[in-house]
């Protein structure tokens, strides 16, 4: 392993439990909340931080808004919002910034109301016509889901990829999942039906929402949010709980463009500049968070991210691969049940930085035995057309 | 996805804005049923979607050329379910991606077919097929 820099540290973690808030809470509570309690889990409390991160759920002006809230005056503010992979986009900035001694202690926060608004994420409308690409594209009544799905029937037509194969994603997760009891919970609370270990014939049974994508194969739309307080080396020495080091990161956009392989995503780039700062490489994770807004998120994901070549992750995730009691056949896949099974209100960046702490930590509900190196791996946006991607690996001590 | 009319209104498909800055000039051209795309003078780049600048250089000098029609469906998925008040009526429909002989990629909805469930395939070929609208046409494709 080559000489890794232990700058940075995530030290104190939150996820909010609930799923289905009934109007009780707002987003901006949901987040303060979880910064209360991630705070405490280090140790920590609001004078300390003086690095905030925000994608910008609170609207325009977000930073600003979001310090008067809680009371925060920072002398680093970073309002990177590219959706879903925002928090790893923060999680990197926040190494920087501590490794240059701008910060010490950094919040990062999250909170969405997204099955209590009733907002349509995978099926609704497409935006209004306000940048030049909606214009050409809205005419066609493209939805979210139907983007991923493109993905999905093009890695089927140049590989040879099975709706068994994509299955694999979603029994695994739910496998994790029944495991967590928040994700039955949450299951419960938003109506699913059969919250049970799913097999693959439930998964490619299950009714087809977008051309090859079927309901098993898509995310759910709850409500949550959650908070990562990140730290310097010698803040994280006196935390109440083990620091998880960020040892390398890496960032990436990709758009369309004229003949361009949708099957390949931008984390084709993120990630070996993440291993190589990292000085680690795929073989050596132990948990794989990988953003599973829909089983072929995963698939394309495995592949850039370099556990398999592209084109042989359906053979490779066969036969229940990625399960957490599997630690000899490579990573744990979303031990929490990801965001095909336990949560996602529509940014689930966060929830990756989480899990792969808890079981870091030794505190995950599907953890695997003595886990010392994960990635988080965030895709934000539409993975067959723009989307931002970035690569976070942390280990422990 | 032919509209059906009838006396009550209708929700009909969302159509792109004529002046809109960057790509306005590509849907006035469709009123006369042409396709237009941008090509660099000076770097050769052929942009899409429309653009004021050239992507492959800085001193850029786009030029607009009218594609002959003529493409292949680089992948597509079938909408099942859609919460848009318009496509919500018109499930289960064929989205794609098609690539143009002269190189651009766009976003359409294959037409001109009996059921979108099997008769649409990554790889088949594929001719603009216009609908037409009052001050626009919208450039669908069927099978060629």
């Amino acid at each position: 392993m080559a000489s890794q820099s232990r700058d940075a540290a995530i030290v104190g973690i939150h996820e909010y439990p609930s799923r289905d808030v009934e109007g009780r809470v707002n987003a901006l509570q949901i987040k303060a909340a979880s910064a209360a309690k991630a705070l405490a889990d280090a140790g920590l409390t609001w004078s300390d931080v003086d690095a905030i991160y925000d994608a910008g759920e609170g609207g325009p002006m977000s930073g600003l808004m979001i310090s008067e809230y809680f009371g925060i005056k920072p002398t680093v503010m970073d309002t990177t919002g590219v959706g879903g992979s925002s928090y790893e986009f923060h999680a990197a900035h926040a190494l920087r910034a501590i490794r240059e001694g701008k910060a010490k202690v950094a919040l990062l926060t999250y909170g969405s109301t997204a099955h209590s608004n009733a907002m349509a994420i995978g099926a609704g409308g497409r935006g209004g016509g306000i940048s030049p690409g909606d214009n050409m594209e809205t005419f066609a009544g493209q939805t979210l889901i139907a983007n991923y799905a493109m993905v999905a029937q093009r890695h089927m037509h140049q590989y040879g990829t099975t709706s068994e194969q994509l299955a694999e994603i979603s029994t695994a997760t739910r496998f994790h999942a029944m495991r967590n009891p928040e994700a039955v919970q949450a299951m419960t609370d938003l109506d699913f039906v059969g919250i049970q270990e799913t097999t693959i014939e439930d998964v490619v049974n299950s009714r087809m929402i977008a051309d090859p994508l079927h309901l098993l194969e898509c995310c759910m739309v709850s409500d949550g949010g959650g908070a990562v307080v990140i730290a310097s080396a010698d803040v994280a020495a006196n935390c109440k709980k083990s620091p998880v080091w960020i040892l390398g990161t890496g960032e990436a956009t990709k758009y369309p463009e004229n003949g361009a392989d949708i099957t390949t995503s931008a984390g084709a780039q993120s990630a070996p500049i993440a291993f190589a700062e990292a000085g680690v490489n795929p073989a050596e994770i132990d948990i794989a968070m990988i953003y599973d807004s829909f089983s072929i998120t995963v698939l394309a994901l495995l592949e850039d991210l370099g556990f398999c070549a592209k084109g042989e992750g359906g053979a490779w995730v066969e036969g229940g691969r990625l399960r957490f009691d599997r630690p000899n056949d490579g990573p744990a896949l979303n031990t929490d049940g990801g965001g095909l099974s336990s949560n996602h209100p529509g940014m689930r960046g966060i929830f990756l930085l989480l899990e792969a702490t808890r079981q870091l930590r030794g505190e995950s509900t599907s953890q695997v035995a003595d886990a010392r190196l994960a990635i988080a791996h965030g895709n934000g946006g539409m993975l067959g057309a723009r989307h931002s991607a970035a690569s976070v690996i942390l280990g422990r001590d | 996805m032919s509209d059906s009319n009838t006396e009550k209104k209708v929700p009909t498909r969302p159509l792109p804005k004529l002046n809109e800055l960057d790509t306005g000039e590509f849907w006035q051209a469709t009123a006369n049923k042409e396709f237009r795309y941008q090509q660099c003078a000076n770097c050769g780049t052929i942009v899409w979607h429309p653009r004021a600048h050239c992507t492959g250089c800085v001193d850029g000098d786009l030029r607009w050329k009218v594609s002959a029609g003529k493409g292949t469906i680089y992948s597509f998925s079938v909408v099942r379910l859609s919460y848009h008040p318009f496509f919500r009526t018109k499930v289960p429909y064929a989205v794609a991606y098609v690539d143009l002989d002269e190189g651009p990629r766009f976003l359409t909805n294959v037409t001109g077919i009996d059921d979108p469930l099997t008769d649409v395939r990554v790889g088949q070929r594929v001719e603009l097929a216009w609908e037409e609208h009052d001050e626009l046409s919208i450039p669908l494709v069927r099978p060629a």
